[in-house]
């Protein structure tokens, strides 16, 4: 099962990409999902299992993000 | 090689307006994104959008090194210093504000200042610097009224070269709840600076001249403890962030970065700005050789050149940036012959700055000036103070 965390700016996203391959956390940067959120630009994807590290890293950095969300595919 | 082959005899002194050369990782990461990128980071989700997208963090998070800051979305990149400048200015004060600046500012933060005194938006208090180019940070205590919001000081001289000593000054502001906006302009890559440590609230960078960025980039440093929100932007609109709604977002970076950023610009200056710090010594040794240049100069002009005056000190710290002129000539005369015989690049006049030129007596012709690089070497002053002797003798 994946995830994708979506963020209010394609800035943070990146800088969250960044954070999260630091700490070894498998993630990939993917379209933003339309069902999922109205912004353009992109989200990241990782392992649903990997949900809560990544959240705890996120707000370790202060890297403000929207939401994490179970993702199937479109 | 990184000047043109055809035009290796010239020598470039103009470093103070942009710095040239660039180093060749510079222009190889312009020319990297606009021929294998080239896409917009913020609007959609291809691989080559994302591919600019790292390109403007890394970009980020190298200034956020340089100048100390732990969030680098705390950075907002602008078109040049004077941007920066008017964003930080124009987005913290409101009616009835009283502000606080120097003799020694450039026209970019002086300017937007005093058109907001004229509106009688703001009063404004200019404090005198000595001779030297040297602000008494006693001088901005006693300034502070329970109006004044901000203290706006340049830190490195565009005209002298000299350096303010900003984290006396910051204190005073932290101690006072004034906000304290630094155009390091000049400064950044050249001196050490620590957003924090300096007690800075709002930083001003040029990404073309000690960053050896290409031209049109710069940016507002924000401090790591400062509110943004208290900063109001000066554009709207134009990011792919809240595309459901109309209102301007209230984030970093996006509140301030609005429309197409340059990317092909900050390919460049995060390769320029990688480059100055990756250097042995860092930007210490970027300082040190900048001040030897300068005593090297002043010492050489001293002892060979008969009509030379010279207004900055070669006993205070530099940062690369010499006003001097010869007594017989006249200042644009002189750059002239410095450009069409010698090849010579320098800067005379004003430099932007008249109250400066008022402070140091040479209002209104101004001065010679030489605005020294990381590539400048010791041999290129002693052709040019041959140059200055030759001149002075009417040869
Ligand atoms: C002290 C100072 N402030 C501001 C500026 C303006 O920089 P920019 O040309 O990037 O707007 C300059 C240089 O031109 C400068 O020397």
């Amino acid at each position: 099962m994946k995830a994708v965390i979506l963020f209010n700016s394609t800035n943070h996203a990146i800088w969250a990409e960044n954070e999260l391959k630091e700490n070894e956390i498998s993630c990939k940067m993917i379209s933003v999902p339309r069902h999922l959120s109205s912004d353009c630009g992109y989200c990241v994807q990782i392992d649903a299992d990997d949900g809560e590290k990544a959240s705890n890293i996120l707000n370790a950095n202060n890297i403000e993000f929207d939401n994490i969300e179970n993702y199937k595919g479109e | 090689m990184l000047l043109d082959k055809t035009k290796n005899s010239i020598i470039y002194f103009d470093n103070a307006a942009t710095s040239f050369p660039k180093p060749e990782c510079v222009t190889d990461a312009v020319l990297n994104y606009m021929t294998q990128i080239g896409a917009n980071p913020g609007r959609s989700g291809h691989k080559l959008s994302i591919e600019a997208g790292h390109i403007v963090f890394k970009a980020r998070k190298s200034i956020a090194a340089l100048f100390g800051l732990k969030n680098p979305m705390q950075v907002i990149f602008t078109s040049n210093a004077t941007e920066a400048l008017n964003l930080g200015i124009k987005g913290i004060l409101q009616e009835g504000d009283h502000v606080i600046t120097t003799s020694m500012e450039h026209n970019s933060a002086i300017r937007p200042l005093h058109e907001l005194e004229k509106q009688a938006f703001i009063s404004l208090a200019i404090v005198q610097a000595d001779k030297t180019g040297i602000i008494d940070p006693k001088k901005i205590k006693e300034a502070i009224t329970v109006r004044t919001k901000a203290v706006v000081v340049n830190h490195a001289s565009n005209v002298l070269g000299c350096i303010q000593p900003i984290r006396e000054i910051g204190k005073i502001c932290k101690a006072n709840g004034v906000i304290f906006i630094v155009d390091c302009a000049q400064s950044a890559g050249v001196v050490p600076i620590d957003i924090n440590r300096d007690n800075i609230d709002i930083l001003a960078f040029a990404g073309h001249k000690g960053l050896y960025g290409p031209t049109g980039t710069g940016g507002m440093v924000i401090a790591d403890d400062f509110d943004h929100k208290k900063i109001k932007p000066l554009k709207c609109g134009g990011t792919g962030s809240l595309s459901d709604k109309i209102d301007q977002p209230d984030f970093l970076p996006d509140r301030f970065e609005s429309g197409t950023l340059n990317i092909a610009g900050l390919s460049g200056l995060f390769a320029g700005s990688q480059y100055i710090q990756k250097k042995p010594g860092g930007i210490k040794g970027i300082y040190s050789h900048k001040n030897e240049l300068q005593k090297h100069f002043i010492q050489q002009a001293e002892m060979f050149v008969q009509n030379f005056i010279c207004y900055s000190s070669s006993n205070l710290p530099s940062a690369g940036v010499i006003a001097f002129r010869l007594k017989n000539i006249s200042v644009s005369e002189a750059a002239q012959i410095l450009s069409d015989k010698f090849e010579i690049m320098c800067r005379q006049g004003l430099h932007c700055s008249p109250l400066a030129h008022q402070t140091i007596g040479t209002f209104p012709e101004g001065t010679l000036r030489f605005g020294f690089g990381i590539f400048n070497t010791k041999e290129e002053i002693d052709i040019a103070v041959h140059a200055l002797k030759s001149i002075s003798e009417g040869n």
